[in-house]
């Protein structure tokens, strides 16, 4: 998708006032979040299993080169292919040529977020080529030409009525008087219509929750069993993951996966866990003829041993997004970046650039329910800091903002000045404020008092007041 | 000052000093009632946290470094504010990191600060206070008093001693309220929205009066509760703790 983050403030307003997206939003607020707390309590060590997690995690990404190669090595010896992107530019390009030295025309497509990262949809189509995604989420919101709004929960954005009336728009060769009230309804349609797309398919993209260096394979995660037929019917199959998806073992593996699913959607696993090794052997009943790995860089190796650096670690969950509240108010479309929520105000910056995301890192309360809930136990609120300090030290920080924080340190840095007027300005406002006990709005226009009453002060300051009384100083 | 009395520097915050002097005073008697004694240096303003969370690090450092000189003498550093507590004892640490000489002042400074009611609670002992309040309450628990200092216990514990106080817990009491520092008035829109979802929730639970913490998040919910014409009073803890609430009207509201 084209990014669309330096807009974050009127994608916001816009957000907060569509009445479908507030009831959807509504819902994930408290849909996720209960489901996870309550897998948490079915298992005792999950605490524990986190410290694992980041600990399996800081380990690879130390040893980041080895674990590379090691798994390009054994894809290798399995019969595969390991393609090396250093940008999205790379990717599309390697993705294109494999597709093209087979002659495809259609390609379906799993759930894969480095596919959105190199928009590899648009582009193959520009090519003349046919993707099509099966996972039921990211079909609905191909057929509606919008980015997801979530990273696992791509049409969380939608209510059923924009479904249905995506299916009606397209499925046009089906019977006009069809019943679609019932989900399930919406669901064997998409059954029905994907079907016949994955038999036809010449190419399977999917993307891979992790990388396997001890033996070479991709894992992915899902619960429509989508995955499996996009990899398995169609001749190649490509798999799209980036550098930090990379795990030693397969013992690494499933303790990883043990947090992954309870984070997200408080499962204990999802429905289809699928380990992919090499094309198709001998003895195998089915399976690709060829099986490409195109690994993308993207800025990620930048981040090494930089202060993203722990960034590195997600395994993609959602679980910061799922319990942020600023997503919770506005959905993931205002982020203006596939990668939305907390961990996205993180990435986005690191992938994109800063300047053209500078809102990102500022939109966030700090109240760091992200990092309580990280499985790998990332500092969110860190990193955004570390991108605000960034942001104010290299400029791009709006001179109103600049200006009022300066002036604030500038008095904050002079007490006995400060508390004489500090003084002189409280008895003012509790002046204003004597009556109603708040002042309703400032001569100035300002963020406060567009939405709250300013509580009034009581009068004199507590300094004022403890020097009155003669209390104990330095 | 007897020898047995722990000398303690009361870290105002900013925000408690202009807009809401009670909070200290009923500070300061919960305190003295334990057998410390406080002391308030005249040269303190800000903890820092605005321009630490800002990226603005400068000031932040020269703020930093006011607090530390001017409290680094005492026994224990207490303010009463979950957030500014949690500025001096886990950032002001990160401030310096690569300033050695501040940064052993720093770690010092940090171990011996303390909010209010973990203070209370955790080194003072204190499990119960010589106050009643006939109301229902509930409490809202502060970010950064939260996930930064563990405060969950402590404010109930002591509460539950208040004379005639019934406490009634929200389904959501650890979700923010949308203050966020600067960011309520950077993103004012989506602050009062997030706002909005805690005063419903607060609301739900039928009490007559919101207790938190921390006056920034406490000024932001009782703003915003005036504003839509609510009558629910909301009050910082120390007040009831230490029997003030009749000397000062519930924040954000008249005399009545």
């Amino acid at each position: 998708m084209k990014l669309n983050a330096h807009n974050f403030k009127e994608n916001a307003k816009k957000a907060l006032k569509d009445n479908d997206l507030q009831a959807s939003l509504q819902k994930l607020g408290t849909g996720f979040p209960l489901k996870r707390l309550a897998a948490m309590e079915r298992l005792p060590e999950f605490e524990d299993l986190r410290d694992q997690a980041r600990d399996i995690k800081d380990h690879t990404l130390r040893h980041l080169d080895f674990y590379l190669e090691q798994f390009e090595s054994r894809v290798v010896e399995t019969g595969g292919k390991v393609h090396w992107a250093r940008d999205i530019k790379d990717g599309r390009k390697i993705v294109y040529e494999i597709c093209e030295a087979v002659g495809a025309k259609t390609i379906t497509k799993g759930k894969s977020m480095i596919g959105e990262e190199m928009a590899i949809n648009e582009y193959l189509e520009e090519k003349g080529l046919i993707p099509i995604e099966t996972d039921l989420g990211e079909y609905i919101i191909q057929l509606r030409n919008e980015p997801p709004s979530h990273i696992i929960a791509p049409a969380i954005h939608l209510r059923k009525s924009h479904v249905e009336e995506a299916f009606r728009k397209t499925h046009t060769e089906l019977p006009k008087d069809r019943n679609l009230d019932a989900p399930e309804d919406l669901l064997v349609e998409a059954r029905t219509m994907l079907r016949k797309k994955f038999i036809a398919a010449d190419v399977g993209i999917t993307g891979a929750n992790f990388m396997v260096a001890e033996t070479g394979s991709t894992v992915i995660v899902t619960n429509e069993g989508n995955g499996d037929l996009t990899q398995t019917l169609p001749r190649i199959h490509i798999v799209l993951c980036s550098i930090e998806k990379v795990v030693p073992t397969l013992e690494d593996c499933t303790t990883l996966l043990r947090v992954l699913a309870r984070s997200a959607t408080g499962q204990e696993q999802s429905v289809y866990t699928t380990f992919s090794t090499g094309p198709r052997g001998e003895t195998d009943p089915d399976g690709p003829d060829e099986f490409h790995v195109v690994i993308l860089d993207n800025g990620r190796s930048r981040m090494l041993g930089h202060d993203t650096h722990d960034m590195l670690r997600c395994i993609r969950c959602s679980a910061c997004i799922n319990h942020c509240p600023v997503y919770q108010s506005v959905g993931g479309h205002a982020y203006g970046s596939i990668y939305p929520g907390p961990m996205g105000s993180v990435l986005t910056p690191a992938l994109y650039g800063l300047e053209k995301s500078c809102d990102l890192p500022n939109a966030s309360t700090m109240c760091g329910k992200c990092e309580e809930v990280c499985p790998v136990r990332i500092p969110i609120p860190k990193m955004l800091r570390s991108w605000r300090k960034k942001q104010w030290e290299d400029g791009p920080v709006p001179t109103m903002q600049r200006l009022a924080m300066t002036w604030w340190a500038w008095w904050a840095l002079r007490p006995k000045l400060y508390h004489r007027v500090a003084g002189w300005k409280m008895r003012i406002m509790g002046f204003m404020g004597r009556k109603s006990g708040h002042i309703k709005a400032f001569p100035l226009k300002n963020g406060w008092t567009e939405n709250r009453d300013f509580p009034a002060p009581e009068g004199k300051t507590f300094q004022q007041r403890w020097s009155e009384k003669g209390g104990r100083r330095t | 000052m007897s020898e047995n009395e722990k000398n303690v520097g009361l870290f105002v915050t900013c925000l408690v000093d202009l807009f809401r002097p009670t909070v200290a005073f009923a500070a300061v008697k919960l305190m003295e009632d334990a057998g410390c004694s406080i002391c308030v240096p005249e040269r303190q303003t800000c903890c820092g946290q605005p321009a630490y969370n800002s990226g603005d690090n400068e000031d932040a450092k020269a703020m930093a470094q006011m607090v530390i000189e001017e409290f680094e003498q005492f026994d224990y550093v207490v303010a009463p504010s979950g957030s500014c507590a949690a500025m001096i004892r886990v950032h002001y640490p990160e401030l310096f990191a690569d300033c050695p000489d501040w940064l052993t002042r720093a770690q010092n400074l940090s171990t011996k600060t303390y909010e209010l009611l973990t203070f209370l609670s955790d080194v003072l002992h204190v499990d119960k206070v010589e106050a009643a309040l006939d109301r229902t309450a509930t409490y809202h628990d502060s970010c950064s008093g939260l996930r930064e200092l563990g405060i969950k216990q402590q404010p109930r514990k002591l509460l539950d001693s208040v004379e005639g106080l019934e406490l009634v817990e929200a389904e959501q009491a650890e979700r923010c309220c949308g203050f966020g520092g600067t960011f309520c008035l950077k993103f004012s829109d989506i602050s009062s929205r997030i706002t909005d979802d805690k005063c419903d929730d607060l609301l739900k639970t039928g009490a007559q009066t919101v207790l938190g913490g921390d006056l920034g998040c406490l000024m932001n919910i009782a703003g915003r509760m005036t504003r839509r014409g609510e009558t629910v009073e909301v009050r910082h803890i120390a007040e009831v703790l230490a029997d003030m609430c009749d000397e000062v009207p519930p924040i954000s509201q008249g005399k009545g």
